[in-house]
């Protein structure tokens, strides 16, 4: 069964077993603009919740992506160096950028559910 | 004063409008302590005539190269500047423009920027160059860095034929980064064993051609060492004329070119502005320091250009940029970039022949001297050679005869006893067959 | 009336301009040479045998070329530049005169120090000017820029914690509101970096400054007056609570021309500061640079100071090259070639005498009156970020713009229609859609009402609701109209490329 998380620096993570798959949200590709340019892991690097696990730019920004887990790498979305407008077209879906084996199911208790994210979205707004 | 606008009754005209009694009233945030205490000892406002008198009193205090015969290399050189260059770099909307943000109303400098940067790549052999560095001194020390950023080590080994000044630079950037330099010793005779030296913890090996004391050397079979050891291999350039003669960077396998401007981008100036070169591999863009220009549309659809890769630089990466630098040599690479444009592909080529020729010419004359030893067997438009005496004395004497002859290696390694007599002597295109006799002529009796 | 279009695709004295690679005539140049001694080539292997695929021009065509580059940049020369933080003042011929007189321009940095004492005596004016202006213990004339400045007095700083013992001090505090170059120099420098807040009327929360200082603090930056166009005015204070934690102020002069001739910032306590040049004292930007940043110390400082240093040995002056000797004993090492960037000191020297004392105190309060009359006659229709007085810059935010859906950015496109480079825009960051202007001592009052008509009449445009459109497709004007900056940044275009000549053509047609 899947299940989607998100986390306050706007990245989603969408479940499947012990595989996250990692993005930024639809409201994260409208604050960056058009995205110019984005750089994923590479399979086997290991992360912590938090850490930096990709990068993402715009004409005028830049921004780390942060892994909203802990665990290892198994792989980049190799399309999207090539075709960053993806993660404003898709960024839901065909815009990932990782996917990651969690080493710790547990920490996705501290995730927003959608109903969470949309809430804490329109705060900011 | 001259150059301000206002008169007493517009100031009072525009406090009233601000609606406070007086010019002072709007420093009420400075401290008063401070501006009590504060006196200046200073002249008041002078003229131009007042101006030009004092400034010019102090410039003839100093022996210009024009003067006399001069054979003053080293990493700066003399070189002829075309009239036009010098009229292109002082037409206003060059001169005081800022740096082209605004790019509707600045594609006038982009354009330039984006001809500089494929002229720098061309020349060196290289996929893509920046817009500019401070010089070539500091060029290399972000070329070092970008090196570690690419390889995540951090560790550097420079050869003992790069310019002491940016071996100095780098090592000074480094050693506050924590990133050790291993400088090699200086090598006059073009011997040192570079390969050899190579460890897996090194992010680059840096080296330069031609060498600090005037060697050729080829280094494909070093590039290929270095890039075995997953290293990069980055070449140094102080004289960029020499590109017109000599196999460029590129092709013998280098991975970032960095270089001084000056000697094609007009005068010498006590050595400084110059401009520093950078160019590299299309493949590590994203570590490269610096602005760069790039191409694209307008809303109509017109060919046009812009600032663009912001992102690695600091007014919007702040302290993860991939340098500080924010203030280039701008209008230095128009000059280096117009003066380019000048020569063009036959006027670059024959200005090295000649430079070539000219050196040649000197060491002919040069190695027949008693006692002296011209060391390079293959050079560009300097060379190193050991004198029976020590340079600096021989320089002072030939300064005292009107002839700036040389520049002794003791000013750069006062604690080499070996180097002492060691002296650097450059000839280009400013010289005359009439200037290297009278060098030759006082050097008989010097020696 | 619709603008005509042409087969040239110029538009009257806007002309277009292929790259010069596009005007290649093979075999052409514009450089004649005088004839090469017959000698035998001594270039071992190293002789190229390929050509370096450079373009072939006439001198007239090089020189129309550039002419025509030139038509299509706004400069200080042509007109208004309010550009803040950039100080985009006048600047005089005369600096260009004096830095091509031969004495100093045909110089070379290593002839003997015997035959260059003019040179050196230019520096030490120079060194003294600004000394004698900030009041400090010493001044490092070498940096190149604002930010190699920045560096230097860094370096300086880590250099004498290391000395004293304090070399576990790892951090920087940096405002929220300072330029880039702070914290990028502080990186470079081997330093973490940590933001402190600013107040409401924004400017720095000493409380908040108190509360981050402690044992891993090496030094603060501040820049003042800040990049909000204020003078920090706790800045005696902040001073003294750094002191106290032990800890270095570098005070970021990139602003410093608001104040020079007024206060010595030697008494507000600063540690470290550098000037640029190019700001304060005049001197070109030349579309980016040269700059130079002379960064002063104080006597805690000064003996690590980076070589070069001149200095006087009774009536002569000598050149310390090398740290390690001498008054560069403690020195912390070599960060630019030669001798700094000479041809910047001339003009500024220059200009200096130019203005003298009197005339550089007349500047800061020129500066000042021009910035706060743009401050009071905009608040009519625009909406200022912080209550005034300001100092040399005037900030905005986009209140004003509320509910028209006009950004900052249209404003700025708009100003160029109407002749006027745009003030700096969206910076500082802590100001929502600033628009931070600068006018500069050297605008005279006629300018300045011209552009507040121009202001204003934007202002009121876009709050009619009727503008909207034209606000987005501005600049019509200009030589170019928006740039398509994303599809510059997504597929690089970096240099010119044989071939790619033939696309752009198409492209135009």
């Amino acid at each position: 069964m899947s299940q989607t998380r998100f986390t306050k620096d706007h990245e989603w993570i969408k479940i499947d077993g012990n595989i996250g798959t990692v993005g930024i949200t639809q409201f994260a590709q409208g604050q960056l603009g058009d995205i110019v340019f984005v750089e994923v892991p590479a399979a086997g690097k290991t992360i912590k919740a938090g850490g930096e696990a990709a990068v993402v730019e715009s004409v005028k920004a830049a921004s780390e992506v942060y892994s909203p887990v802990s665990g290892t790498v198994k792989e980049g979305n190799a399309a999207l160096p090539d075709a960053p407008e993806t993660v404003n077209s898709d960024p839901e879906g065909k815009g990932w950028f990782f996917k990651i084996e969690l080493s710790d199911l547990k920490e996705l208790d501290g995730l927003m559910d959608q109903a969470a994210y949309e809430k804490f979205c329109a705060e900011l707004a | 004063m001259r150059y301000l606008p206002l008169n007493d009754t517009q100031r009072r005209e525009m406090l009233g409008a601000i609606g406070v009694s007086s010019v002072d009233a709007l420093f009420r945030d400075l401290p008063k302590a401070a501006l009590a205490s504060a006196k200046f000892s200073l002249p008041n406002t002078a003229s131009e005539i007042e101006v030009e008198r004092a400034l010019g009193t102090m410039a003839a205090k100093n022996l210009n190269c024009g003067a006399g015969p001069s054979f003053l290399g080293a990493g700066n050189y003399r070189h002829h500047t075309p009239a036009s260059m010098d009229y292109i770099i002082q037409r206003g909307e060059f001169l005081t423009a800022y740096t082209p943000y605004q790019p509707e109303i600045s594609q006038g400098t982009l354009q330039a920027i984006f001809e500089f940067q494929t002229q720098v790549a061309l020349i060196t052999g290289m996929e893509i160059a920046n817009a500019s560095m401070y010089d070539g001194a500091t060029a290399c020390a972000e070329a070092v860095a970008m090196a570690c950023r690419l390889t995540k080590r951090s560790k550097a080994l420079v050869s003992g034929n790069v310019h002491p000044h940016y071996r100095d630079v780098t090592e000074t950037t480094m050693k506050f980064l924590d990133v050790g330099v291993e400088c090699l010793a200086p090598d006059p005779y073009g011997i040192e064993d570079l390969i050899g030296r190579i460890e897996p913890e090194h992010a680059c090996v840096v080296v330069q051609t031609p060498g600090f004391f005037g060697h050729l050397k080829d280094y494909t079979v070093l590039a290929e060492a270095v890039h075995k050891a997953g290293a990069l291999l980055i070449v140094c350039v102080t004289e960029p004329v020499s590109l017109g003669l000599i196999t460029p960077p590129g092709r013998i396998g280098a991975d970032i070119v960095v270089g001084e401007g000056q000697s094609l981008a007009g005068p010498m100036s006590f050595g400084g502005p110059g401009v520093g070169l950078f160019a590299t591999r299309e493949k590590f863009l994203r570590q490269m320091p610096g602005r760069l220009c790039g191409e694209t549309t307008d809303e109509d659809g017109r060919r046009g250009w812009v600032l663009t890769l912001s992102t690695r630089e600091q007014h919007i990466r702040r302290e993860k940029a991939t340098s500080n630098i924010c203030t280039n040599s701008g209008l230095i690479a128009l000059a280096f970039s117009t003066h380019m444009t000048l020569l063009g592909e036959a006027g670059f080529t024959r200005l090295a022949q000649v430079n070539h020729a000219m050196a040649v010419s000197l060491a002919e004359k040069i190695e027949k001297l008693p006692g002296v030893k011209l060391l390079p067997t293959a050079f560009f438009n300097e060379f190193a050679v050991m004198l029976p005496k020590p340079a600096a004395e021989v320089v002072e004497a030939l300064a005292a005869r009107k002839i700036l002859g040389g520049v002794p290696a003791s000013r750069f390694y006062p604690t080499y006893p070996e180097l002492k007599n060691l002296l650097l002597l450059t000839a280009t295109e400013t010289n005359t067959a009439a200037d290297i006799d009278a060098l030759v002529g006082a050097l008989k009796e010097v020696l | 009336m619709t603008i005509p279009t042409t087969a040239s695709g110029n538009r009257g004295l806007q002309l277009e301009q292929n790259l010069i690679f596009e005007q290649d005539t093979p075999g052409m140049t514009a450089v004649d040479l005088p004839a090469a001694p017959k000698v035998s080539e001594r270039l071992g292997e190293m002789k190229n045998s390929k050509p370096i695929g450079l373009p072939g021009l006439s001198e007239p065509e090089v020189v129309r070329h550039y002419t025509r580059l030139s038509q299509k940049n706004y400069s200080i020369d042509s007109g208004f530049y309010p550009l803040g933080s950039c100080t985009m003042k006048h600047n005089p011929r005369l600096n260009e005169k004096m830095a091509r007189l031969p004495g100093f321009a045909d110089v070379h940095p290593f002839q003997p120090i015997s035959t260059v004492q003019g040179a050196l005596e230019l520096i030490d004016t120079c060194a003294s000017w600004l000394k004698e202006l900030t009041g400090m213990a010493a001044v490092a004339m070498s940096p190149a820029a604002g930010a190699h400045g920045e560096l230097c007095g860094l370096m300086c700083i880590k250099s004498a914690h290391e000395a004293n013992g304090q070399g576990h001090r790892k951090t920087i505090l940096v405002p929220e509101s300072a330029h880039g170059t702070n914290p990028a120099t502080a990186a470079l420098c081997g330093y973490a970096v940590e933001s402190i807040p600013a107040n409401a009327e924004g400017r720095v929360d000493v409380a908040a400054l108190k509360a981050h200082l402690r044992p891993e603090i090496a030094a603060v930056m501040i820049t003042n007056p800040n990049t909000c166009g204020l003078f920090e005015r706790d800045c005696i204070e902040i001073a003294k609570v750094v002191h106290d934690a032990g800890a270095y102020f570098y005070m970021d002069g990139a602003n410093y021309n608001a104040i020079v001739g007024r206060l010595r910032i030697a008494d507000l306590g600063v540690d470290a500061m550098h000037i640029n040049l190019h700001k304060t004292f005049s001197t070109p930007h030349g579309g980016g640079g040269p700059g130079a940043g002379p960064t002063v110390l104080s006597d805690k400082l000064a003996p690590f100071a980076p070589v070069p240093m001149v200095v006087k040995v009774g009536e002569k002056f000598e050149a310390e090259e090398h740290a390690g000797h001498g008054a560069a004993k403690q020195s912390y090492g070599r960060m630019k070639g030669y001798h700094g960037q000479f041809g910047v000191f001339v003009r500024a020297v220059s200009y200096m005498m130019a203005m003298g004392g009197d005339g550089l105190k007349q500047a800061s309060g020129d500066a000042v009156l021009n910035a706060n009359y743009l401050l009071a006659r905009l608040s009519e229709e625009m909406t200022p970020a912080f209550e005034g007085p300001c100092m040399h810059e005037a900030v905005f935010d986009d209140r004003f713009l509320k509910g028209t859906n006009i950004t900052t950015l249209d404003i700025a496109k708009a100003l160029i229609d109407e002749g006027v480079h745009p003030p700096t825009m969206y910076f500082p960051l802590v100001v929502h859609g600033a628009l931070l202007m600068e006018p500069t001592e050297t605008e005279s009052k006629a300018t300045l009402d011209q552009f507040i008509a121009s202001m204003l009449h934007l202002a009121r445009k876009a709050k009619s609701g009727t503008a909207e459109a034209e606000f987005k497709n501005a600049p019509m004007l200009s030589p170019r109209r928006r740039l398509d900056e994303t599809k510059a940044a997504r597929k690089p275009i970096l240099r010119w490329t044989p071939g790619a000549g033939d696309a752009a053509k198409q492209a135009a047609e």
